[in-house]
C-alpha cells in the first residue's frame, strides 16, 4: 500500500509536530550538547511533559470537537486544595480526599458542559467564566477554613505510590508512567475505537453530526468532564508529590497546553487533529521549556523559541493540512 | 399508482406569533421526484425540518404508507428512512471520505472492548457506494472529503443516504452552490435514487433543474402551498412568475415602473 509513502505520513495531522520535534531535539543537541538525552536530563523534560500532556490531551480532544476550556487554569490549584485541605488541614483518609477532588473536577465539567450547550454561549467565554468562578472558590475556602495560602499535605503508601512518587532512580515523577498509559488509551479510543470518529465528526459540522444521530450534547458533557477532571487529577497528585498545595498557580496550564496542542497539529477551528500529534506537541513544548538550562543561553529566551515555534508550528500545520486536502490519487491508475 | 410513502396533511407551523406554514398538504410517492420550489423566505427550510424531524408541526400530521407517524428528532426520521441532505452535502470537509460515510455507524472488527474502527471495509464500502451511484472518479476512501468537488459532497452525502436504506430523500439545495457541470453530475444522481423506487424531495429555486427531474411541483409562497401540480402542466416562464410571487410581482413592477416614469427615473425609496 501507498499508506507509507513519504506523502502519506506528510498528510497526517502529527506530521508538523514530529518535524518540529526533531528539529527541537537537534537545535538542542548542537547548542547544549547531548546531557538533556541522558537519563537525568530525559527526567527534567519528561516530568513536564507528564503534568502537561495529561491535560493537554483531553483538551485537544475538546479543541478537535470545536470547543475550548481555559478553566483547566483553575481546576489544577482546586484540585491539589481539595486533597490538601481534605486530607492534610482535617486529617481525614487521603483516598476521601482523591475522590472529592475529582469529584469536583466532574461537578465543574458537568457545569461548563451544560453551560455551553445550553447557553451557545462560546466556551471559551464560558470556562473564562468558571476559571474566574474556581479561582474564587479556590482562594475564599481556603482562607476562610484554613486562614492560609498554603496547606501541607503529609501523604504515604499506596496512594502517593500511585498518584505523588518518582519512580526508577527517583528522579521521573510517576505522572510520567500516568500519562503514557492514558495516551495509549486515547490514541485507542480516539483512532481505533468508533467513538473517535464521531468527537472529529463534531468538531467538522456539528449541526450534520447530530443528524447522522451522534450524541453529540453528551459528547461535549463527556469531554468537558474529561478536562477538567484530568486538570483536577494533575493537581491532585502535585499536591501528594510536594507534600503541599498552594491557591495560586496552575495559571501556566491554560497557555501551556493549547501551545502543546496547537504545536501537535489540531486545527483550532475543530476537525482536525491527532492525539500522537498532541503527544509530540506536549514533548516538544517540555523539550524547550527545559532544554534551554542545557545550553549557554539565558532562560528567558525560551519564550521566544516558544513563540516562534508556535508560529512556525501553524503555519507548517496549514501546508501539511492543505497538502491533505488537495491529495488525489495519481491519474493513470485506472 | 403507488400510495404516498410520506404524506403531510394540513401541516401548520408557527414560532410564538409568527405562523410560518400554512396547511400544507403533500404526498410524495415510491420512485417520484417532487420539487418544492420557492423564494427564500418562503418556509421551504421550516417545510425540511419539520419532515427530517428537526421542528415539530404545530398542527396537522405526518403519515408514512399512510400510518400517522411523529418523528420528535432527527433520529426519528432518519430511523423511519427519511434522510436529508443539505446544501453543502452534510460531510465532514477534514474526515476521510470512508470515515465521513460511516459517521455515527462506524462499521468494527474485533470483540468485546477492543472493538476497532474497520477502516479497510468503510472505504471499500463507501467507495463502492459512491460509484454505483455513477461518480466513478472517487476510488480512494482515504482521500478527505475537502479535497472533493461540491457535486461530488453532494453525491457522497446522497450516496450515504441511499446506503443506509433512506426511502424518502430530501434534498435541500443540492445545486445552488454548483457550476452547470457539477449540477448536472447531482442531478443524475437524483435520477439515479429515483430509479432505484426512492422517493425523492428536492428542494430547489433553480427552475431549469426542477423541470430536469421533477415528475411533481409544488410551489411555496409566504408558507402556503400556492401551485400543486405534475409534470408537463406549466411552462417555465409560469413556475418562475409564481415563485416570485405572480400576480402580486406584476403589480409591484408595475407600479416602481409607474414611480420611476413620474420621477424622472429615479426609483421609489425603500418602505
Amino acid at each position: 500500500m501507498s499508506s507509507i509513502s513519504l506523502g502519506g505520513l506528510l498528510r497526517r495531522p502529527e506530521a508538523g509536530a514530529a518535524l518540529g520535534l526533531l528539529a527541537v531535539l537537534i537545535f538542542f543537541a548542537i547548542f547544549g550538547g547531548l546531557t538533556f538525552l541522558k537519563p537525568a536530563g530525559m527526567a527534567s523534560w519528561l516530568n513536564v511533559a507528564a503534568n502537561l500532556g495529561v491535560i493537554a490531551i483531553p483538551l485537544g480532544l475538546l479543541m478537535i470537537a470545536g470547543e475550548l476550556d481555559i478553566s483547566v487554569g483553575a481546576m489544577v490549584p482546586f484540585g491539589a486544595m481539595t486533597v490538601a485541605v481534605i486530607s492534610g488541614h482535617y486529617g481525614l483518609p487521603i483516598w476521601l480526599g482523591i475522590f472529592v477532588a475529582l469529584s469536583f473536577g466532574v461537578v465543574v465539567g458537568l457545569v461548563n458542559g451544560f453551560l455551553v450547550i445550553k447557553t451557545a454561549v462560546p466556551s471559551l467565554i464560558v470556562t473564562l467564566g468558571s476559571l474566574f468562578a474556581v479561582q474564587g472558590i479556590v482562594l475564599g475556602l481556603t482562607v476562610l477554613i484554613t486562614k492560609s495560602t498554603s496547606v501541607a499535605l503529609a501523604t504515604e503508601g499506596p496512594a502517593k505510590a500511585i498518584f505523588g512518587d518518582f519512580v526508577m532512580g527517583g528522579q521521573l515523577q510517576v505522572m510520567v508512567l500516568w500519562w503514557l498509559a492514558l495516551t495509549a488509551l486515547y490514541i485507542f479510543f480516539v483512532h481505533f475505537s468508533p467513538f473517535g470518529n464521531w468527537i472529529f465528526a463534531m468538531g467538522g459540522d456539528k449541526v450534520s453530526a447530530r443528524n447522522a444521530g451522534i450524541p453529540t450534547d453528551r459528547l461535549t458533557m463527556i469531554l468537558f468532564v474529561l478536562s477538567s477532571t484530568s486538570a483536577a487529577f494533575v493537581g491532585m497528585c502535585q499536591a501528594i508529590l510536594y507534600n503541599s498545595a498552594q491557591v495560586a498557580g496552575g495559571q501556566s496550564f491554560i497557555f501551556n497546553s493549547i501551545i502543546a496542542v496547537v504545536v501537535g497539529g489540531v486545527l483550532l477551528t475543530g476537525g482536525f487533529g491527532s492525539v500522537v500529534g498532541i503527544f509530540f506537541g506536549t514533548i516538544t513544548f517540555a523539550v524547550v521549556t527545559q532544554g534551554i538550562y542545557y545550553t549557554d543561553f539565558d532562560r528567558n529566551w525560551s519564550s521566544l523559541i516558544i513563540g516562534v515555534l508556535l508560529l512556525g508550528a501553524v503555519l507548517m500545520n496549514n501546508t501539511f493540512r492543505k497538502m491533505a486536502l488537495s491529495y488525489a490519487p495519481k491519474k493513470g491508475a485506472k | 399508482m403507488a400510495p404516498p410513502i410520506l404524506a403531510l396533511r394540513g401541516v401548520n407551523k408557527s414560532f410564538g406569533p409568527i405562523d410560518v406554514l400554512h396547511d400544507i398538504t403533500l404526498e410524495v410517492r415510491p420512485g417520484e421526484v417532487l420539487c418544492l420550489l420557492g423564494d427564500n423566505g418562503a418556509g421551504k427550510s421550516t417545510l425540511i425540518k419539520i419532515m427530517s424531524g428537526v421542528h415539530q408541526p404545530s398542527s396537522g400530521v405526518i403519515e408514512m404508507d399512510g400510518a400517522q407517524v411523529s418523528l420528535p428528532n432527527p433520529r426519528a426520521a432518519q430511523e423511519a428512512g427519511i434522510s436529508t441532505v443539505h446544501q453543502f452535502g452534510g460531510t465532514f470537509p477534514l474526515m476521510s471520505i470512508g470515515r465521513s460515510f460511516f459517521v455515527g455507524v462506524e462499521p468494527t472488527k474485533g470483540w468485546g472492548p477492543f472493538k476497532v474502527y474497520d477502516r479497510k471495509n468503510a472505504n471499500a464500502i463507501a467507495v463502492k457506494a459512491v460509484q454505483d451511484m455513477g461518480i466513478t472518479r472517487i476510488t480512494d476512501g482515504d482521500r478527505l472529503v475537502g479535497g472533493l468537488s461540491g457535486g461530488e459532497r453532494q453525491s457522497l452525502a446522497i450516496a450515504r443516504a441511499v446506503h443506509f436504506g433512506a426511502r424518502v430523500l430530501i434534498l435541500d439545495e443540492p445545486t445552488a452552490a454548483l457550476g452547470v457541470k457539477q449540477a448536472t453530475h447531482v442531478l443524475r444522481i437524483v435520477n439515479e435514487a429515483k430509479r432505484r423506487g426512492l422517493a425523492v424531495i428536492f428542494i430547489t429555486h433553480q427552475v431549469m433543474h426542477a423541470m430536469a427531474v421533477g415528475d411533481h411541483f409544488a410551489v411555496l409562497i409566504r408558507g402556503a402551498v400556492a401551485a400543486d401540480f405534475k409534470k408537463g402542466e406549466k411552462t417555465r416562464e409560469e413556475i418562475t412568475d409564481l415563485m416570485a410571487g405572480g400576480a402580486s410581482m406584476a403589480s409591484l413592477e408595475a407600479e416602481i415602473e409607474g414611480y420611476m416614469a413620474s420621477h424622472d427615473g429615479h426609483p421609489p425609496p425603500p418602505a
